[in-house]
């Protein structure tokens, strides 16, 4: 916290998202639509991290995360942390973890899926293989899809 | 008896359980035996095909007569006002689940049904075939035949052939069948055309035999079930599709050591991929399979609209 203090201005109170993979900053800066609200934020990208060799952070004001945005992050950005901050004080510390279920936030890369077709939510369970690898199944289509591609269709 | 498919929609075979297909089984056993006119006589129907499919909206609608239920719909989404004026699906079934007892969707969409569901006011959905996705009153109407056939749903070897990437009858069947003892498969299709992971991984979890085999001759002699299907050309290259496409045709030949036993079903139709000949062997068995839709369809009905069954 020392380090990141002196390489990113500290806030007063928000949320403050820590050790996301490098390069994938700017990424979830998207996906979470921060960039199309008024909030004051400050990021730092490619700081030194003990964890992950390099990291991103995010640093948001008077912003609280909701849990599908939470969820979000478990998927992009697995050993990320969510800190919220009242009063340059830590108030909670979140670890995203991947739920069992995700609505709304992907999309089902089957082109003939009634979820891209009718302005609905879509909705995927996960799933492991044999190898632990992570598949998404859609609920609907009841397709399942490595969770790669999923993420890279968006 | 309280039965558990009692205002239940019908959206996917991997959504009944073991007993649940045997409820349904049971029930079309004792409709062919015995048929019940006017079980349904109160029910009105809505038969929604949203694109045009004959054989099982006209499986369908005599199974919703033979019952003496009504039925109002339409059969081809594409000329109906619905579609002209734009209307979602999901309005459209908001709209019919306020008419009918129970709503049967046919839809070109994979998750249509699923989608159905959401609206339509807890009025039984049936999925009459989503996209390339489930069909599952053809897979209980296969169910139906194979134990009609051979006396039970356990310890059969059962070989699939044909398209088994894109044969959705082929996973659901699997899928059922797995959820019954001691079954095992034998996958016959050309290698851009393999039964998908996602099904070979279901079978290894439950530690189901399985294995692939180049031609219907390997398996003749041990296999209780035939399971045909056809290989659309679209699916391969042309001359990979002529190469290929004779290892996968049924004749009169292949039969020679077939067990006594051993049943051909196919979902038909079908192309060339069964010689006409074989409809003359006591093997073949696809059209008593196709006149088998019209009781299992009428037990997934009279199950899902009825509480009480004697
Ligand atoms: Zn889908």
């Amino acid at each position: 916290m020392q380090i990141n203090k002196l390489q990113v201005e500290a806030i007063r109170s928000g949320s403050v998202i820590d050790h996301i993979p490098a390069n994938i900053g700017f990424k979830l800066l998207s996906l979470f639509r921060f960039t199309e609200t008024e909030k004051r934020i400050t990021i730092g990208l490619n700081l030194p991290s003990k964890k992950l060799g390099k990291k991103d952070i995010i640093k948001i004001e008077n912003t609280f995360l909701s849990d599908d945005q939470i969820n979000q992050l478990a998927i992009y950005s697995p050993y990320a942390t969510v800190n919220y901050i009242n009063e340059y004080n830590l108030v909670e510390k979140i670890f995203p973890t991947l739920p069992e279920t995700i609505n709304r936030i992907l999309i089902c890369p089957n082109s003939n899926c009634v979820s891209n077709h009718n302005f609905i939510t879509s909705s995927f369970i996960f799933k492991k293989d044999k190898f632990e690898n992570i598949h998404l199944k859609c609920q609907y289509c009841e397709k399942e899809f490595s969770k790669n591609i999923v993420l890279s269709y968006q | 008896m309280r039965n558990s498919l009692y205002k239940k929609s019908i959206i996917s075979i991997n959504d009944l359980k073991r007993k649940e297909l045997e409820l349904v089984l049971n029930k079309s056993f004792s409709l062919k035996k015995k048929p019940e006119p006017n079980l349904l006589k109160n029910k009105i129907i809505a038969s929604c095909f949203f694109e045009a499919s004959t054989r099982t909206r006209l499986s369908f609608e005599t199974a919703i007569y033979r019952l003496g239920a009504t039925m109002v719909g339409f059969s081809d989404g594409n000329n109906i006002s619905l579609k002209k004026k734009g209307e979602t699906l999901a309005d459209t079934i908001s709209v019919i689940s306020s008419y009918v007892d129970g709503i049967i969707i046919r839809h070109p969409q994979e998750g249509s049904a699923r989608l159905a569901v959401e609206f339509s006011n807890k009025i039984p959905i049936f999925n009459a075939g989503d996209g390339a996705n489930q069909h599952p009153t053809q897979t209980l109407l296969d169910l139906f035949t194979i134990q009609e056939t051979q006396n039970r749903l356990t310890h059969l070897n059962i070989a699939m052939v044909g398209d088994l990437k894109y044969g959705r009858t082929v996973h659901s069947l699997t899928q059922a069948l797995a959820k019954f003892n001691n079954n095992k498969f034998f996958f016959i299709s050309p290698d851009a055309l393999i039964m998908p992971n996602h099904i070979n991984d279901m079978l290894d979890k439950k530690e189901i035999y399985w294995k692939r085999y180049k031609n219907i001759e390997e398996v003749i002699s041990e296999i209780d079930i035939l399971y045909m299907t056809r290989i659309q050309k679209e699916r391969l290259d042309s001359t990979e599709y002529t190469n290929e496409k004779s290892k996968f045709v049924l004749h009169t030949q292949t039969l020679k050591n077939a067990r006594d036993n051993l049943k051909i079903l196919h979902p038909l139709p079908r192309i060339d991929e069964i010689d006409r000949d074989v409809d003359n062997t006591p093997y073949a068995w696809y059209f008593k399979q196709a006149a088998n839709g019209i009781y299992a369809r009428q037990a997934i009905l009279s199950l899902v609209l009825i509480e009480q069954h004697s």
